[in-house]
């Protein structure tokens, strides 16, 4: 089952080793992560996309709550939520394929953020589903390199994750 | 005006500000400045150990006798990871001990260093919060912060690793200490919700067949007093966890004593039969719970704890309590107090629950009876020695074991009086901590009776700290089931089918008596009722108690810890407990 967790801790050495080890020691595998610090620089906000059952999780999320650093923890997947990706792909393309290309990314609403002779380097934004439809699209033959951001995700609503208690 | 203090005598200063008395350390090379620092320290009495393990298991014992926190400083590297099995065991129990190491490592020094380990990488997935210190200025805040973290909530181990770069300098800094610990990530429950707390009371009053079961939380909370309040209220039967002996006084009439798969049968039966279950600062692990199906099916749960992740892993709580069990059974008095059906002086509802769990008791005792030899030509079994060991300490003494049969057969047949003075690596299984664990003991509570119980095997483990012991003089005494085997290793190997005896050494045992004399202690061997019984005397007379005295007790081999609730190996206990 997916599970989409959005986790506040602080940001500084180690902290990050901490929320990941627990998964690890549960053999867990995280699927996606993306990080980086918020509004307020002290505090890193963390999208961490994983497949488990809804107890291993609950367990996870609980360990999660009792890490001295960690500050708040939701499972974006049991709210209403938005998930947006960020994807770089480096596709070949020559001749008559250029013209093909710059229309599929067009379709999708990439953008061509990088153009050599032969290559063009596209950005694309949106739910994971769309960005995977991107790569089939362009068909394997012509992709030369895929880098993803993984997924980020925040909730709808004037509800929002903030340094409040713990569990609230 | 603030004083200005160097790296080292910051952290001397801290830990006597926060009221530090005792260190268990081992020196070296990287943290040599603070150790120099802290040997001019008068408020602070050092422990100079043989193993650092020993260190961490001496802090362990020192921390779980008084609640206060157990406080190690060790060098960096080998120095460091020695003590990771102690710090994994105070994790898996929940004690609050506070391990200082040495920092050397590749990043911070221009060449590689003798001693280059990641302390802080090595103990993360059995520490409940690790510090590097930045800087020297930040060690007043990160002492206190690490205290509170130890002592506070469910309490555990915390790392601080001091960089070589940190302590080396001589420049002198400002020393501010917080006057409170502000940590947004942390904010331990300090009481349980009141709805919840008066539901368990309606639902304890509705109840017929009720049984608390108290756990570890219970001694660690502080919580006896309140527990003991409710129980002789309401007349509740209180079974415990292995954690939990000393919760409530052992010769108490209401407690049943321990549950699990080497329970007793009046435990475990009432466990098993029970309508409604107060579970208290318990994480119901597999030594208590054999099967999740069969141990309480007909009972409501409710479940007291301060850590929620405790709370739901194998029993489903119909009822979740998440704070200190010590607020939450305050509350819970405040309102009995309250209810006027409970005014009269005795709450009769469960008298005929009392009678099931009378008789149970009856075939109970019967069998506990039964592992006593009484007749003199026969080998001591283990139950005669703690026997012994009671009726000579009235279930006053600390105890201290290893892992083993030995451990359970003391948690089955020493009935505790008082919390804390039960001392035992219930989590980890760790062999070797009683000896280290005892010396910790002794140092926190210099008047009381000391005892290690412990096996041949185990005390092989920590046996270098026989050398502190005699540097400290300090008077644990030690009674060592010498059976020359594995027997726990060899019960679960014939349980599952295996060959008998295959796991025994008896012929490459040293001669323990001749061993720990070589030590400087006293030591004597015995082997039968008048043997033990003279020993028994001796160690506990005035002529020796204030010395150390080892006594080498030969057992019965091939003994078995019973009853045990593994396979089907006693069918008896499992078809009482299966419903």
């Amino acid at each position: 089952m997916k599970q989409l967790l959005a986790i506040l801790f602080e940001n500084e050495a180690g902290a990050l080793a901490r929320v990941l080890g627990l998964f690890a020691q549960r053999n867990v595998n995280i699927e996606s992560l993306s990080v980086a610090p918020t509004e307020d620089m002290t505090m890193s906000r963390l999208t961490l996309l994983t497949v488990s059952d809804a107890q291993t999780i609950e367990q996870i999320t609980k360990h999660l709550n009792r890490l001295v650093g960690v500050v708040k923890v939701v499972n974006l997947v049991h709210v209403e939520h938005v998930e947006r990706e960020l994807m770089l792909v480096k596709v070949c393309a020559e001749g008559d394929e250029r013209q093909e290309i710059k229309r599929t990314c067009d379709i999708f609403r990439g953008q061509i953020v990088d153009v050599t002779t032969n290559t063009y380097t596209v950005q694309l934004v949106g739910p994971t589903a769309k960005l995977l439809g991107f790569l089939e699209a362009i068909g394997r033959a012509h992709i030369l390199e895929v880098v993803r951001s993984g997924t980020c995700g925040i909730t709808r609503g004037a509800k929002a994750l903030s340094a409040g208690p713990k569990g609230a | 005006m603030t004083p200005t203090l160097t790296a080292d005598e910051m952290l001397v200063r801290s830990l006597v500000d926060q009221g530090i008395e005792h260190i268990f350390w081992h020196p070296g090379g990287v943290s040599f400045p603070y150790h120099r620092a802290l040997s001019k320290c008068e408020e602070i009495a050092l422990v100079l150990v043989r193993h650092e393990l020993g260190a961490c298991h001496m802090a362990d014992g020192y921390a779980r006798a008084t609640g206060r926190p157990g406080v190690v400083m060790l060098t960096s590297g080998s120095g460091a990871t020695n003590s990771i099995t102690g710090v994994a065991n105070a994790y898996m129990d929940s004690v609050p001990i506070i391990v200082i190491c040495g920092r050397d490592i590749a990043g911070e020094s221009v060449s590689a260093q003798l001693d280059e380990t990641d302390m802080i990488g090595v103990s993360r997935p059995v520490v409940k919060h690790s510090y590097v210190v930045p800087t020297a200025s930040d060690i007043p805040r990160i002492v206190r912060e690490a205290i509170f973290v130890a002592t506070s909530g469910r309490p555990g181990p915390v790392v601080i690793d001091l960089p070589r770069s940190a302590h080396e300098s001589t420049e002198k800094f400002e020393y501010v200490m917080p006057e409170q610990v502000s940590l947004r990530g942390y904010r331990p429950a300090e009481s349980g919700h009141a709805g919840q707390i008066k539901k368990a009371l309606d639902a304890l009053l509705k109840s017929a067949r009720p049984v608390v079961f108290a756990g570890g939380g219970v001694i660690q909370g502080n919580a006896s007093s309140e527990l003991l309040t409710i129980a002789e209220r309401l007349e509740l039967p209180v079974a415990t966890s292995l954690m939990g002996l000393g919760a409530v006084p052992g010769s108490n009439p209401l407690c049943l004593g321990m549950l699990g798969i080497h329970g007793s049968r009046v435990a475990n039966n009432a466990i098993a039969h029970s309508d409604l279950v107060l579970a208290l600062g318990t994480r119901l692990d597999s030594r208590a719970i054999d099967d999740p199906e069969r141990f309480c099916p007909q009972a409501r749960v409710i479940h007291v704890d301060i850590d929620p992740s405790s709370i739901s892993k194998t029993i489903v709580a119909d009822l979740p309590i998440v704070g200190p069990v010590k607020e939450v059974l305050t509350i819970l008095n405040q309102l009995a107090n309250d209810k006027p059906e409970l005014q009269s002086k005795r709450h009769n509802t469960y008298n005929s629950w009392w009678k099931q769990i009378e008789s149970w008791r009856q075939e109970s005792s019967g069998e506990e009876q039964h592992n006593l030899t009484i007749d003199d030509s026969k080998q001591l079994h283990p139950s005669d020695v703690v026997q012994a060991l009671y009726e000579e300490t009235q279930g006053e003494a600390f105890i201290t074991t290893d892992v083993g049969q030995h451990q359970i057969f003391v948690a089955q047949g020493y009935k505790f009086s008082t919390p804390r003075c039960w001392v035992t690596p219930g989590g980890l299984g760790t062999m070797g901590f009683g000896l280290p664990a005892a010396l910790g003991v002794q140092f926190a509570v210099p008047h009381e009776t000391v005892v290690c119980i412990t096996g041949e095997s185990s005390f092989l483990v920590n046996l270098q700290e026989l050398s502190t012991c005699a540097q400290y003089d300090l008077p644990i005494k030690v009674f060592c089931f010498n059976n020359g085997t594995l027997g726990m290793v060899n019960q679960w190997n014939q349980i599952h089918g295996g060959e008998d005896g295959l796991l025994g050494y008896p012929e490459s045992m040293p001669d323990f008596v001749q061993l720990v004399e070589a030590f400087g202690h006293h030591a004597l061997r015995v082997s039968s009722h008048d043997e033990l019984k003279e020993a028994v005397n001796l160690t506990f007379s005035e002529e020796y108690e204030r010395k150390t005295v080892f006594v080498d007790v030969q057992v019965e081999p091939n003994v078995l810890v019973l009853p045990t609730q593994n396979s089907d190996f006693d069918t008896s206990v499992k078809d009482s407990v299966g419903i």
